[in-house]
Formats: C-alpha cells, sequence, structure tokens
C-alpha cells in the first residue's frame, strides 16, 4: 500500500510537471466545453434537467483523453530506462500497476472536477434536476477508470507512447461500438455484445439511475485490464 | 554474495547465455568481461530481478532470485547500462523518490541524500533538474539511486560508457572506494578498466565463461608462451630469418623498431637469442621480457573461440 501511493504520486506529480499534461487538459477542457455550447443550443430552456452533453460525445471524449492521458504510463518509463529501476526495486507488479493507475485516475479526476463549472451554470441560470448531473458524473468517474485501466495496459506492451495510445483507442472504440452493433443484431448474440459493451450501460448514469449491477460492470471490466496489465509485466520477465 | 548456478537464457530462439555459473564473494569486486552482446547485461539483469532466467538459478544475498526475488531485490543496488532517471525531476527529489521505493522512511533519506552527494560530488546540483544535467553528471546520479539504501551487493552495468575520461577516472575510484564496504560485480568490454577496479574477472563469450580467475592469474594461466622484445641494429628481414632459426623459438614478428619473438613459457630463450644475434655480427640494443597484457589475452581467447567455431562449421 505505501509502495502504491509512492508510485502513484509520483505519477500525479509527473503529470503536473509535464507541459503536454496541461495541452491535453485544455484542450480536453475545450472540447467539453464545446459540447456544453451544443447542448445548451439545443435544448428548451424551461428544462435544464438532463446533463445531456455528458452523453456519447462526452463519453467519446473523455475514453479519448483517458488513453492519451495512459499511454505514457509504462511505455515512456521503458524508453527512459527507468523502468529497469521501478522492476529491480522491492516493489510488487501489482503495487507499480495499481499506483500508476491511480496516479493517472487522480489527473483524470482533476480534470474532470475543472468541468463542474458547467452544471454550476446549470444550477445559477436555470433550475436543474442534481440527481442525474451527479450520476453522470459517476459515469464518467467509472468509465474514465475502465478507460485508464485499458489504456494502461497497452501502454505495458510497448515501449512507443503513440502506438500505446493506437492500441487503447482502437481497444476503447471496439468496446463502445459493439453495443450499438449488438442492437442492431437483436438475438442473443447481439445482448451478450451490448452487455459486454461500454456504452450501453452508460445512459442509466444519465437518467439519475444508480444501478449497482453497472457500477460492478465497470468495476470488473476496470479490474480485468489492470490483471492484464500485471500479467502482461509478468510475462515480459520470462520471455 | 553472489551465486550464479548453471544460468541460462533465452530470448525466443536466441541463446542468450549458456549455462553460466561463477560466484563472488563478500567484499569481492568482480569484473564481467565480454564484448557487446555476449550476455553480460542479461546476466545482470537476471541477477536483479529484472529478468527470470529460462534454465537455472541465481542468489544475491542468500535469496534465491527466481524464486525470492521480492526480498533480494532488498539487498541489490543496481545501475542499468541506460541510466534509469526521471528527467523532469531535481536530483534531490529522484533520490527520495529511489530511497522510498527501496524502503527507506523520511528522516533515513534525509541523511542517506546527504551521504551519497557527498560521495558521487553532487553537491552542487542536488537542485537542478536532471534533465539539464549532462551525460557524466547523471552518470553520478545514477551511482548514487544504487548506494542510497546501503544496499549489500551493488550491480553496475558498463558504469563508465560514454563520460569523459576524467570522470571515468573519478568513477573508478569511487567503485575501489565503495568496494571497501560493499560486494560489487560490474560489467565492463574495456580491459583496463577491469584490472584497475577489479580483484577478479569473469570473461564471458558467446554467452559462456570462456576465463575466470584472478587479475595477476589470468595472464599468467591462460598464457603458454612469452614475448622477448628485441632492438637489434642490422636489416630486419635478416634478423627475423636468423631469430626463427633459433631452436624453440614459436613465432618472430616484427614491429618497428622491435623484434617480438614469442618462447614457449617454460623456456628461457634470451641467452640463445643473443648468441644468435652476435653470430648474425649484429649488435643487440636492447633485450626484455614482455608480458602479455589482458588485452592480448582478451583478444587471442575470443579470436580463439571464433576460429574453433570456424573449425567445427567446416
Amino acid at each position: 500500500m505505501k509502495n502504491t501511493m509512492l508510485i502513484a504520486r509520483r505519477e500525479f506529480r509527473a503529470y503536473l510537471t509535464s507541459p503536454m499534461a496541461y495541452i491535453v487538459a485544455c484542450v480536453f477542457l475545450v472540447l467539453i466545453g464545446a459540447l456544453f455550447i451544443w447542448y445548451l443550443n439545443d435544448i428548451d430552456y424551461s428544462d435544464t434537467t438532463i446533463a445531456g452533453y455528458l452523453d456519447i460525445w462526452g463519453n467519446l471524449v473523455l475514453m479519448l483523453f483517458a488513453a492519451i492521458l495512459a499511454m505514457r504510463l509504462i511505455a515512456e518509463e521503458k524508453k527512459l530506462g527507468t523502468w529497469e529501476l521501478l522492476l529491480t526495486a522491492p516493489v510488487r507488479d501489482t503495487e507499480i500497476v495499481l499506483g500508476k493507475f491511480l496516479g493517472s485516475l487522480g489527473m483524470l479526476v482533476s480534470m474532470l472536477a475543472l468541468t463542474l463549472y458547467f452544471p454550476l451554470l446549470l444550477w445559477i441560470f436555470g433550475d436543474p434536476d442534481t440527481g442525474p448531473i451527479l450520476t453522470s458524473y459517476l459515469g464518467l468517474f467509472l468509465l474514465g477508470a475502465t478507460s485508464l485501466s485499458i489504456g494502461l495496459f497497452a501502454s505495458s506492451v510497448t515501449s512507443n507512447q503513440i502506438v500505446a495510445a493506437v492500441i487503447a483507442g482502437g481497444v476503447l472504440a471496439i468496446l463502445y461500438f459493439i453495443g450499438m452493433a449488438g442492437d442492431a443484431m437483436g438475438s442473443a448474440v447481439g445482448d451478450i455484445l451490448s452487455y459486454i459493451s461500454l456504452s450501453s450501460h452508460f445512459p442509466a448514469f444519465i437518467s439519475g439511475i444508480i444501478d449497482t449491477r453497472v457500477i460492478i460492470y465497470y468495476l470488473s471490466v476496470t479490474a480485468l485490464f489492470l490483471f492484464l496489465t500485471i500479467r502482461s509485466i509478468e510475462t515480459s520477465r520470462w520471455s | 554474495m553472489i551465486r550464479v548456478q548453471n544460468l541460462t537464457k533465452y530470448y525466443g530462439e536466441r541463446l542468450a547465455v549458456d549455462d553460466i555459473s561463477f560466484n563472488v564473494a563478500k567484499g569481492e569486486i568482480v569484473g564481467l568481461l565480454g564484448p557487446n552482446g555476449a550476455g553480460k547485461t542479461t546476466t545482470m539483469r537476471i541477477l536483479t530481478g529484472f529478468l527470470m532466467p529460462t534454465n537455472g538459478n541465481a542468489w544475491v544475498a542468500d535469496c534465491n532470485m527466481v524464486t525470492n526475488s521480492l526480498e533480494g531485490r532488498q539487498h541489490i543496488g543496481y545501475l542499468p547500462e541506460a541510466i534509469p532517471l526521471y528527467t523532469d525531476v531535481t536530483v534531490r527529489s529522484y533520490l527520495e523518490f529511489a530511497g522510498r521505493l527501496r524502503g527507506l522512511d523520511k528522516y533515513e533519506i534525509k541523511n542517506r541524500i546527504d551521504d551519497v552527494v557527498e560521495l558521487c560530488h553532487l553537491e552542487d546540483y542536488i537542485d537542478v533538474l536532471i534533465g539539464k544535467l549532462s551525460r557524466g553528471f547523471r552518470q553520478r546520479v545514477g551511482v548514487a539511486q544504487a548506494i542510497i539504501h546501503e544496499p549489500e551487493v551493488m550491480i553496475l552495468d558498463e558504469p563508465t560508457l560514454g563520460i569523459d575520461p576524467i570522470q571515468v577516472a573519478q568513477t573508478r575510484q569511487l567503485i575501489k572506494d565503495l568496494g571497501e564496504e560493499h560486494t560489487i560485480l560490474i560489467s565492463s568490454h574495456i580491459l583496463p578498466e577491469v584490472s584497475m577496479v577489479c580483484d577478479r574477472v569473469v570473461i564471458i563469450h558467446e554467452g559462456r565463461i570462456v576465463a575466470e580467475d584472478r587479475i595477476e592469474n589470468l595472464s599468467t594461466i591462460l598464457r603458454n608462451s612469452k614475448n622477448v622484445r628485441l632492438e637489434v641494429q642490422g636489416p630486419h628481414e635478416a634478423v627475423t630469418i636468423k631469430l626463427q632459426q633459433v631452436p624453440g623459438v614459436l613465432r618472430v614478428q616484427y614491429q618497428e623498431p622491435y623484434h617480438l619473438v614469442e618462447c614457449p613459457a617454460e623456456q628461457d630463450l634470451r641467452s640463445s637469442l643473443m648468441t644468435a644475434i652476435v653470430q648474425g655480427g649484429w649488435t643487440i640494443l636492447s633485450m626484455a621480457t614482455v608480458d602479455m597484457s589482458l588485452e592480448d589475452i582478451f583478444l587471442e581467447l575470443t579470436t580463439e573461440e571464433e576460429s574453433d567455431d570456424e573449425e567445427l562449421e567446416e
């Protein structure tokens, strides 16, 4: 636990000291801001209850930026040579992976926190329904965590950050859009595709529903990819 | 302190380390010597727990690095060939992180940073970003992180690679100083370095150990011949022919202005050589026996290996 927090802190600080992270955060805010304006132009002002700007497009922006945040986590260390420092320190692979995950999650949560002025504007100038906004943010947090774990896994299989981002983006896109394909198919296979898709569970949050099954779904996908990352590191020692 | 037993490592199909065994006793400085690609880095990576061997075992400070790597890693200070530095932090915060990673607490770290910074002469650079340091200073920071937790065993992979001659000398001195309290395994492809710093050398080539001994023994044991160096006033072709005719002489080479005469190790041919020159009507200006340098041995070892392989292939 001590080691995990040590690595998480270093990882979080690494974001704060790198100009890249600020640029990424700025572009993220611009895009979410654009979605917000788009949404404001679209709604009936008497009903500012739904956090619609956080739906599909919001999801995609979040997933994209999670992949970008996560791409450096392991790939950069491999390139710098510091990976050898970490893997030869008396620290478990699990602690390294959890530390890196938590550090990047800290960064993603900070970025999400900066978007809170949108609901604040809604509250000031309208009368939005608070519940769906809070559950939407819970959903973004969970989706973000899942995306980071997928990005972390992608980062563990290569020493090239761009390749890591592309792999993560690809896996995320497949897992997201597979649900829409599943809906179109309709059959039992379609149901399964919808179930494993990242997209099919999100609407619950937008409607203000906290469904334990949905939370467990996101947490299990996250855990699965963290586990795969640990295995990927272990494999690299033996190959 | 370090025990390597029948260690073998395959990278896919490629054999990187082939059944090697050696020991390093407590307090010893041992050099792992070999050309690039000989398997030095792989061996060190296995010893530090970065890689697992395909076969065999390695122990560091009585911990099996295959089954109990986590505990073993606590006793090791490791400087990889590519110095593992975060470029966007200061020397101080990097050393803090390296120390915490090895389990030191805040107060221990403060003292240890002061110690290692003094030892590695980094006082003026402690608050400088690592990215702004030159290669030589980065290498010192690399050494500093390897000793911050006072490890019993230090493993240094090519510690003088890519730094200037003055810094090389300083680094060698530093390693010697550290050798008084630590057990050190150091890899190098430079012979003079190993002979300057190490008590003992393990020569490794194409994944196999080709020789292992104390520096001073190596030159006598591995050598079946010794050289006599003559400076003769006279036509060198004729002198060469004359010298070759002396019974016992293995080979004569002319390297201006000397004739190098290779003689069997157990025979002293100097008086016969002298007589031969005098009989030829020439004058001897100087005569000396020359010890083969480690460099020659190393060349000989590796070239012999290669020619053996060639013969086998034929």
